[in-house]
C-alpha cells in the first residue's frame, strides 16, 4: 500500500469465525476459535467475546490446546509463525518461527512437544503439495524461537485440515486424500493405505471428505461425499480390513467428530442436522435440526459435556451434551456476494446488508458484534445444494429509519422469477421492524433500484425495474377510509421512451427525483409528477447517481459505463464538468458535500475523493486494493475527529468501509484515531481481569497481599495493609449471604486476614531488632533463666499473653526465638 | 435451534368494500320484519314521542304500527279515497293527511273521526305537515298550490301558488314556524316565509324533485329527484354543496340518521343507500321492490321502508345484548372451564415469572412438510373439502412444494382420482389471477408425467377436453381484450398531447396456453 499521507487502509471487524474448529478450554469455560489474524477468546455461559490474541500478521489458520499445560494455546498462521499463548490472560508466551506457511496444527498427547503442521511446499507452484509435518520447538528461554528442525510424516496430503486425524491418543495417524485413506503408525514406523473405487454401481460418490478416529478403540470413521459414514477397523493388516457404511446425510459429510469417551460419533453436512450416533450400536441416531447454515466443523469439550459446531453463516453454537442449544456466536455474515447494497440503519448506527440465507443482518461495527437478525421471507429455508430460494435483493431505509423496503427474489436463474417488495416499519415497543406490507407483483420485471425520499415529513418509495417503469409508492394513498391505514400503495407509474431504468435518486430536499433510463437521465418533481428535464451525454449507459449535498446541491453527478464521470449543474442544466474515470462506485458523505469515487484500471482499485463544485479531488489514494470494488458505505461517527490535515478532513464526520470482491471489509483509519485506539487498548489490557465482585474483592486482594508477602517484604508496601484487611471485613460484613462462598472457606481466610495485619506491624520491629542484634549478643546468656519462664508463660496462653505484650515485651520475645539454642542439643546428646 | 417457519397462506385483501365503523354501524341491524299492506306505501312517519309508533299511509288507510308490533294497534279507515302522507305533529298527539280527493284531514291519535278538515284544493294533495308552532298545518297539491291552514278554525291562512307543476315534497323548519321547503316537479326546490307570504329563496334542482329534506341545524338542505340526490347550503344562499349520483333510478325518498345526521336515500332501483359525512356510500341496504318512502326511528332503532307492492319492511337494530344471548349459548359447559383453567391468574409484583415455551401447533400439511413427506402434504391439501372452501392453502402447498423442488415427485405416480382432482381444480381456478400462474405449473408437470396414460381412462380423457375448450375461449377473450387496450392507448395518446405516455398498470394480460 502506497502511503502518502498519514491515512492507510485497514481491515476492519467481521472476520470469519468459522475457519478452523473452534476449541473449548479444559475448564469448559472458553471457546476459542481463529478469525482473520486474531484468536478471539469467548465466554461459552453469557457468549461474549471476552478478548482476543493479538499477533499473528497474516490469517491463523489453526489453534490447538498444549497438551502438557491446558491453560496453553498454540496457534499456527499463514505468517508461518507458531505461536504459544496463555488464553485466559491474553499473554503471548513464545513465538516459533518456521517460516512457511502453515495451514493447520496438530498436537498429540502421546508425542509431547511435538508439534504436527500442515506446510505448504512454496518450491512446488501446484497448490495440491501439501506436507505434514513434525516439529520439535527447541527449548529456550527466548521470546522467539526459530525452529526448523523438521521432519516429514507425509507428504502429498489433502488441503482439507479435517482429512487428518490421531487416533488414540496419538499411537497412529490417518489422513485421506481424494480415494485414498492412509493409517502411519508411529511405533512401527510404516504406513497401511486403502482406497476406494471413484464410483460404485449405484453412482454413489465415494471421495473421502473428513474424518475421525476413535479415541480409546481401534477405528477410523470416515464422512464421503455422498453423505456416507465408514467406520474402519482392522486396518492394521493390509489385507483383512473391514468397514460399514451408514448413510443419512444426502449430501457431503462436512465434518466429523468422537466424543471424548467415545462412545458416540457426531457429524454434520449442508443439511444444518448435528446428527450423533451411538458408536457400536448401528442405526441408533439423534437429531438436532436446524441449526443455521450448513455445518462445517464439530469440536467436542474434554469431558465431552459441550460440543461446538461452526456454520457456514459464520456462526458457532454452543450446544449441551443433551442436545440442547445453550448459546450462539455470531460473526458478521458474509455470503458469496452481497446482493443488498451496505447500508446504515439510521437508529443503531449499524451496518445492515443480507445476512443468513432470507434475512438482514445488523451488525455493530463500533463494537464489532452482530446485533440482530430480521428475518424478511419468513419462510423455512431448505438446506440442500442447488435449490432457488428467495434471496433479499435489495433493501432501503428512509432517512429517520422508521421505514425499510426489502426485495427478495427466486429465480435468478429459470425464467419464473418471483419477487416480494415488502414495507417494514419500526415499532418502538418491540425495538425492530414489523412487516406491514406485502406487495405481490410490485412490478412485471425484476426490480433494479429503489430510493425512499429523504424529506422528514412524508416518506416516498421510488422503485426501477426491468419493464421500463418506475413506480412511486406513498403511504395511504386513500383518504376516503376514515381510519389511519398505513398500508402502502402505488401513487404514480412513470415510464420514458419504453426504455429501460437503471438508477434513481432523490436529491437532499426531495424536490427532485433522477431516474436514469439508459443514456438519459430525468428530473421528475414529485409534488406534481411532472417531467421537467432531461439530461444526457451520450455514449454510455448510465450506472451510478447521486445528487450534490449542502452547498453542491445545485449538482447531479452521474457515472457512464463508458467510463466517464459527469458532473451537470441543475440550475442550467448544462454539463459542469466530466472527467474520463472508470467509476465502480459513486458514494455521496450524508454528512458532507464529499464523494468518494472508487475507480478500477489495471487491475486495482483507485480511491477518489472531491466535491461536486470542482473536479479536482480533496483526497486521493492509488491502490486502496486489487480487486474492485462495488459496496461502499460512509458511517457518521459518534463524535467528530478534529483532522486539520487537508487530506484527512474528509474522513472527520464519517468513516468510509468499503467491501471488496473477496469480501474484506476495509476501511480508512488516520493517525489521530488510531492513536486514540492504542490508548483504549492499553486501558483494555489492565483492567481485562476477572469481573469486579465481592468475591473477587476479597479473595483476589488476599492474593495478591500474598503475593506480595511472599516476593518482597518492602516496608512501604506492607504499611498500607491494616486498612486494607478492614475493606476486607466490610466487603464480608455488607454483601449477602447467599454470594459468600462456604463458611469453611471464609473462616480460615478471615482469621488469616486478621493475622496478617498483625504480622505486618511486627515485621519492623523485628527489622530493627536485627541491627542490634549483635550489640546484645553478649547479655544473652544472663537472660537465659527469665526467658525460660517467658516460655512457659508463652505456652500457657497464647492468645491472651501475645495481644497483651508490649511492645519491649515483644521485642524480647522475637529476640530468644532468633536466639540458637542448638548448643543445648549437643548437651543433651553428650550427656548419656 | 429455530422452529421451523409454517408455510403462510397470503392474506389479499378484498377490493371495494372497506370494513369501516360505519359499515359495522349499519350492517348491525337484523334481518327484515315484513308486513303487508293494501297498496303501495306513500309516507312512513315516527311519532316523536315514545315507544316511537309510527304511521304507514298505504292505500286507503293510515295504519299505526308500534315499534315490536307485526299488527297495526290503530288505524284510520274512513278516507273515500287514496290517502298521502299522514304526519305526526311536534308533540305526536295528532296526525294530519292528505288524499287523493284534495281533502286534508286532522285526526287525533287516540280517536277515529277526523277532528278537522280543511276543503280548499281542487286537486290531490300528497304532502301535509304541521308548522312547528303546530298550530298550523301546511300542505302542497297536484292544483300548484301550497296552503297554511290554522287548525283552531279550520280556515285557510294563506295560499302560495310560486310553482308550476305539482308539489310532491314539503319539508318545514323545525326552529323557524314561519318557515318551509317544498320542492316541485317544475325542478325547482324554494323556500317560504309565511311572514313575507312569498318564496324566499329558489333552487335549481334540474329534475323534478321527489323529496326535500332540511338538517337539524337548518343551514343545509337536501333535495332528491331523478338520479340525483342535492346537497344545497342555505347561509350561502342556497349553493349546491353536492350532488350525488349514486342510485340508477329516480331517488324518492331521504331521511336522516339521528346518529351522526347520516343521510340515508332509497330509490326505485330497490336500494336504500347510506352516505357518511363526506357523502361517500359506506352502506347499502337491498330491497324486493322499488322504495316510494322510507322513516328511521330515533336513536337509529328501527328502519322502516315502504315499496311499491305494498310491503312494509322494517329493521331492528341489534343490541349488545342479543349477542352476548348468541354468545353465551356457544360457550357451552365445563369444557370452557377448563379450558381457561389457571390462564386468568395474575401474577403479584414480587412473583418470579417462569415462562413455559410455547408450543407450536402445525397444520397437518405443515407437519408432513417438517418431515419432508411431500407426497402426503400434497394428499392433505388435495383434500376435498380444503380443496373447495380453501384454494388458497392448495395452492399455497403447491407453491411451497415448487419451491422446495419437490413438487414434480409428489406429482408423481398418482391414481386416476388425483389426477381428475387437478383437472376439476384447473376449471375452478385457472383463470383466478392468484392462482393462474402456480396451477399452469401444475399443469404442465400433470402432463409431461401422465401423458402416456391419459387416453386409458375416459373420466379424464373428458375432463381435459373440457379444459382445452375453456382455456381455448379464455384465450380469445384476453385477445379481445388486448384488442381494446390497444384502441384505448390510440385514442389516450390522441387525446394528451404530452410526450409521456401513458401506462397501464391494470390488467396485464399474459396467459400461456395449455398444449396437450
Amino acid at each position: 500500500m502506497v502511503e502518502r499521507s498519514d491515512i492507510r487502509v485497514v481491515r476492519c471487524g467481521g472476520s470469519k469465525v468459522n475457519l478452523r474448529p473452534p476449541i473449548i478450554s479444559t475448564d469448559s469455560r472458553f471457546v476459542l476459535c481463529a478469525s482473520g489474524d486474531l484468536v478471539k477468546v469467548y465466554s461459552t455461559r453469557t457468549e461474549e467475546w471476552l478478548h482476543s490474541l493479538q499477533g499473528h500478521t497474516n490469517q491463523v489458520t489453526g489453534i490447538a490446546l498444549n497438551p502438557a499445560n491446558h491453560l496453553q494455546v498454540y496457534s499456527c498462521s499463514a505468517d508461518g509463525t507458531v505461536k504459544l499463548w496463555d488464553f485466559i490472560d491474553g499473554i503471548l508466551i513464545k513465538t516459533f518461527i518456521i517460516g512457511y506457511p502453515l495451514f493447520a496444527i496438530y498436537v498429540s498427547e502421546k508425542h509431547e512437544g511435538v508439534l504436527f503442521l500442515h506446510v505448504s511446499m512454496a518450491t512446488d507452484s501446484k497448490n495440491e503439495c501439501f506436507q505434514l509435518v513434525a516439529v520439535h520447538p527447541p527449548k529456550s528461554a527466548e521470546q522467539e524461537v526459530e525452529a526448523k528442525e523438521m521432519s516429514v510424516v507425509s507428504s502429498h496430503i489433502s488441503s482439507n485440515p479435517s482429512c487428518t486425524a490421531f487416533g488414540r491418543g496419538g499411537e497412529y495417524i490417518a489422513f485421506a486424500r481424494r480415494l485414498q485413506l492412509n493409517v502411519y503408525f508411529f511405533r512401527k514406523q510404516k504406513t497401511c493405505s486403502f482406497s476406494l473405487k471413484a464410483t460404485d454401481k449405484k453412482g454413489a460418490k465415494n471421495a473421502f471428505t473428513c474424518i475421525a478416529c476413535h479415541p480409546t478403540d481401534d477405528c477410523i470413521a470416515t464422512g464421503h461425499e455422498d453423505g456416507k459414514i465408514r467406520l474402519w477397523r482392522n486396518f492394521i493388516h493390509k489385507k483383512e480390513y473391514t468397514y460399514s457404511t451408514q448413510h443419512w446425510h444426502h449430501n457431503a459429510v462436512n465434518t466429523l467428530c468422537f466424543t471424548p469417551e467415545g462412545t458416540h460419533l457426531l457429524s454434520g453436512g449442508i443439511e444444518s442436522v448435528l446428527v450423533q450416533w451411538q458408536y457400536g450400536a448401528g442405526n441408533r441416531k439423534e437429531f438436532l435440526p436446524r441449526l443455521g447454515g450448513s455445518i462445517l466443523h464439530i469440536s467436542a469439550s474434554s469431558d465431552g459435556q459441550l460440543f461446538c459446531t461452526s456454520h457456514s453463516d459464520n456462526k458457532i453454537t454452543v450446544i449441551e451434551s443433551s442436545f440442547k442449544v445453550c448459546g450462539v456466536i455470531q460473526g458478521l455474515v458474509k455470503g458469496d456476494a452481497v446482493l443488498t447494497d451496505l447500508m446504515i440503519d439510521p437508529r443503531s448506527i449499524a451496518l445492515v446488508l443480507n445476512g443468513k440465507p432470507g434475512h438482514l443482518q445488523f451488525y455493530s461495527l463500533l463494537r464489532d458484534k452482530h446485533l440482530y437478525n430480521l428475518d424478511i421471507v419468513q419462510q423455512e429455508y431448505i438446506y440442500e445444494a442447488g435449490l432457488d430460494q428467495f434471496e433479499v435483493v435489495k433493501a432501503a431505509f428512509d432517512i429517520k429509519g422508521s421505514w425499510l423496503a426489502t426485495v427478495e427474489e427466486r429465480g435468478q436463474k429459470s425464467s419464473d422469477l418471483e419477487f416480494f417488495l415488502k414495507l417494514w416499519a419500526f415499532d418502538e415497543r418491540t425495538q425492530s421492524f414489523v412487516l406491514n406490507t406485502t406487495i405481490t407483483a410490485a412490478h412485471t420485471d425484476r426490480i433494479i433500484s429503489m430510493c425512499f425520499s429523504s424529506s422528514e415529513e412524508t416518506t416516498m418509495l421510488v422503485t426501477t425495474a426491468e419493464d421500463g417503469q418506475f413506480k412511486a409508492w406513498c403511504q395511504g394513498a386513500d383518504a376516503d377510509t376514515q381510519q389511519d391505514q398505513n398500508f402502502w400503495s402505488c401513487d404514480f407509474v412513470g415510464s420514458y421512451h419504453n426504455l429501460k431504468p437503471t438508477n434513481c435518486s432523490f436529491s437532499a430536499d426531495s424536490s427532485l427525483l433522477a431516474v436514469s433510463f439508459q443514456e438519459v437521465i430525468t428530473i421528475w418533481s414529485p409534488e406534481t409528477w411532472e417531467m421537467l428535464t432531461t439530461l444526457c451525454q451520450p455514449p454510455g449507459v448510465i450506472r451510478d447517481l447521486c445528487f450534490g449535498r449542502l452547498s453542491c446541491s445545485k449538482y447531479l453527478l452521474g457515472t457512464t459505463t463508458r467510463n466517464l464521470l459527469c458532473c451537470w449543474n441543475l440550475l442550467t442544466c448544462a454539463l459542469e464538468w466530466s472527467s474520463s474515470v472508470e467509476v465502480s462506485k459513486l458514494q455521496p458523505d450524508p454528512l458532507s458535500e464529499n464523494v468518494a469515487a472508487f475507480s478500477y484500471q489495471s487491475k486495482h482499485t483507485d480511491l477518489f475523493v472531491f466535491k461536486p463544485s470542482e473536479p479536482r479531488p480533496l483526497f486521493t489514494n492509488k491502490n486502496v486494493c486489487s480487486e474492485k470494488v462495488h459496496r461502499a458505505v460512509f458511517v457518521p461517527r459518534e463524535e467528530p475527529l478534529n483532522n486539520c490535515d487537508e487530506s484527512s478532513q474528509w474522513l472527520n464526520r464519517s468513516q468510509l468501509y468499503f467491501l471488496t470482491q473477496n469480501m474484506d471489509l476495509l476501511t480508512f483509519s488516520t493517525a489521530t484515531e488510531e492513536d486514540r485506539m492504542l490508548s483504549s487498548s492499553k486501558q483494555l489490557v489492565i483492567d481485562d481481569s476477572v469481573a469486579v465482585t465481592p468475591f473477587y474483592l476479597l479473595l483476589g486482594k488476599h492474593r495478591q497481599q500474598q503475593q506480595k508477602l511472599n516476593t518482597q517484604s518492602h516496608p512501604a508496601a506492607d504499611k498500607p495493609q491494616q486498612p486494607q484487611g478492614s475493606v476486607t471485613i466490610k466487603e464480608l460484613l455488607h454483601t449477602p449471604a447467599h454470594v459468600l462462598p462456604a463458611a469453611s472457606v471464609l473462616c480460615s481466610m478471615f482469621v488469616n486476614s486478621l493475622l496478617i495485619s498483625n504480622t505486618g506491624v511486627q515485621q519492623d520491629p523485628l527489622r530493627e531488632e536485627m541491627d542490634s542484634e549483635k550489640e546484645e549478643e553478649d547479655s544473652e546468656e544472663e537472660m537465659e533463666a527469665c526467658d525460660s519462664q517467658q516460655e512457659l508463660r508463652v505456652q500457657g496462653s497464647v492468645d491472651e499473653v501475645t495481644l497483651k505484650l508490649s511492645k519491649a515485651q515483644e521485642r524480647e520475645l522475637k529476640r530468644v526465638r532468633k536466639t540458637d539454642f542448638s548448643w543445648m542439643a549437643g548437651l543433651i546428646d553428650s550427656k548419656p | 435451534m429455530a422452529s421451523f417457519k409454517p408455510t403462510k397462506v397470503q392474506f389479499l385483501p378484498k377490493l371495494g368494500e372497506k370494513v369501516t365503523e360505519e359499515t359495522l354501524y349499519w350492517k348491525n341491524y337484523k334481518s327484515p320484519v315484513q308486513i303487508k299492506e293494501f297498496g303501495a306505501i306513500t309516507k312512513i312517519d315516527f311519532s316523536p314521542l315514545p315507544p316511537h309508533n309510527y304511521a304507514v299511509t298505504a292505500s286507503t288507510r293510515i295504519h299505526i304500527y308500534g315499534p315490536h308490533s307485526q299488527e297495526p294497534i290503530r288505524s284510520f279507515t274512513r278516507f273515500r279515497d287514496t290517502a298521502y302522507g299522514g304526519r305526526f305533529r311536534g308533540d305526536g298527539k295528532l296526525l294530519v293527511a292528505g288524499s287523493e280527493e284534495g281533502l286534508i284531514r286532522l285526526f287525533d291519535i287516540s280517536g277515529r273521526v277526523a277532528l278537522r278538515q280543511f276543503k280548499g284544493h281542487s286537486k290531490a294533495v300528497h304532502m301535509t305537515s304541521f308548522l312547528s308552532d303546530g298550530f298550523r298545518v301546511v300542505s302542497g297539491s297536484d292544483d300548484l298550490s301550497c296552503r297554511v291552514w290554522d287548525v283552531p278554525s279550520a280556515v285557510e291562512l294563506s295560499s302560495l301558488t310560486e310553482h308550476t307543476d305539482y308539489i310532491r315534497a314539503l319539508a318545514p323548519s323545525k326552529l323557524n314556524p314561519d318557515l318551509f321547503v317544498t320542492g316541485s316537479y317544475d325542478h325547482t326546490v324554494k323556500v317560504f316565509d309565511m311572514r313575507s307570504g312569498s318564496s324566499v329563496m329558489t333552487m335549481q334542482h334540474g329534475h323534478p324533485v321527489e323529496c326535500v329534506l332540511l338538517y337539524p341545524s337548518e343551514a343545509l338542505l337536501v333535495s332528491t329527484g331523478g338520479r340525483y340526490v342535492k346537497v344545497w347550503d342555505l347561509l350561502k344562499g342556497g349553493q349546491e354543496l353536492v350532488s350525488l349520483k349514486n342510485h340508477h333510478k329516480t331517488v324518492t325518498c331521504a331521511c336522516l340518521s339521528s346518529v351522526g345526521n347520516k343521510l340515508l336515500t332509497g330509490s326505485l332501483d330497490r336500494h336504500v343507500k347510506v352516505y357518511n359525512s363526506s357523502y361517500k356510500v359506506v352502506h347499502n341496504f337491498d330491497c324486493d321492490a322499488s322504495i316510494l318512502s322510507m322513516a328511521i326511528a330515533p336513536d337509529d332503532e328501527a328502519l322502516a321502508v315502504g315499496m311499491t307492492n305494498g310491503v312494509l319492511s322494517v329493521r331492528h337494530r341489534r343490541h349488545q345484548k342479543d349477542k352476548e344471548m348468541l354468545t353465551s349459548r356457544r360457550r357451552r359447559g365445563p369444557s370452557y372451564q377448563v379450558f381457561v383453567k389457571g390462564k386468568n391468574f395474575v401474577p403479584r409484583q414480587d412473583d418470579f415469572l417462569v415462562s413455559k415455551p410455547v408450543k407450536q401447533y402445525l397444520r397437518k400439511y405443515d407437519k408432513q412438510l417438517k418431515s419432508f413427506e411431500v407426497s402426503k402434504a400434497l394428499d392433505t391439501a388435495l383434500q376435498t373439502w380444503t380443496r373447495t372452501s380453501k384454494p388458497d392453502v392448495t395452492v399455497v402447498v403447491i407453491i411451497e412444494l415448487n419451491r422446495r423442488g419437490t413438487l414434480k415427485n409428489a406429482l408423481a405416480g398418482r391414481n386416476e382420482e388425483i389426477r381428475g382432482c387437478f383437472c376439476v381444480l384447473f376449471f375452478r381456478h385457472i383463470f383466478d389471477p392468484r392462482f393462474s400462474r402456480p396451477l399452469l405449473m401444475v399443469g404442465d408437470i400433470v402432463l409431461d408425467l401422465y401423458q402416456q396414460v391419459f387416453h386409458q381412462s375416459p373420466v379424464v380423457e373428458r375432463l381435459l377436453q373440457r379444459l382445452m375448450e375453456v382455456l381455448g375461449r379464455e384465450a380469445e377473450l384476453q385477445q379481445e381484450l388486448l384488442q381494446v387496450l390497444g384502441i384505448l392507448d390510440t385514442l389516450f395518446t390522441s387525446l394528451t398531447p404530452r410526450k409521456e405516455a401513458l401506462a397501464h398498470n391494470g390488467m396485464h394480460v399474459t396467459r400461456h396456453d395449455i398444449e396437450q
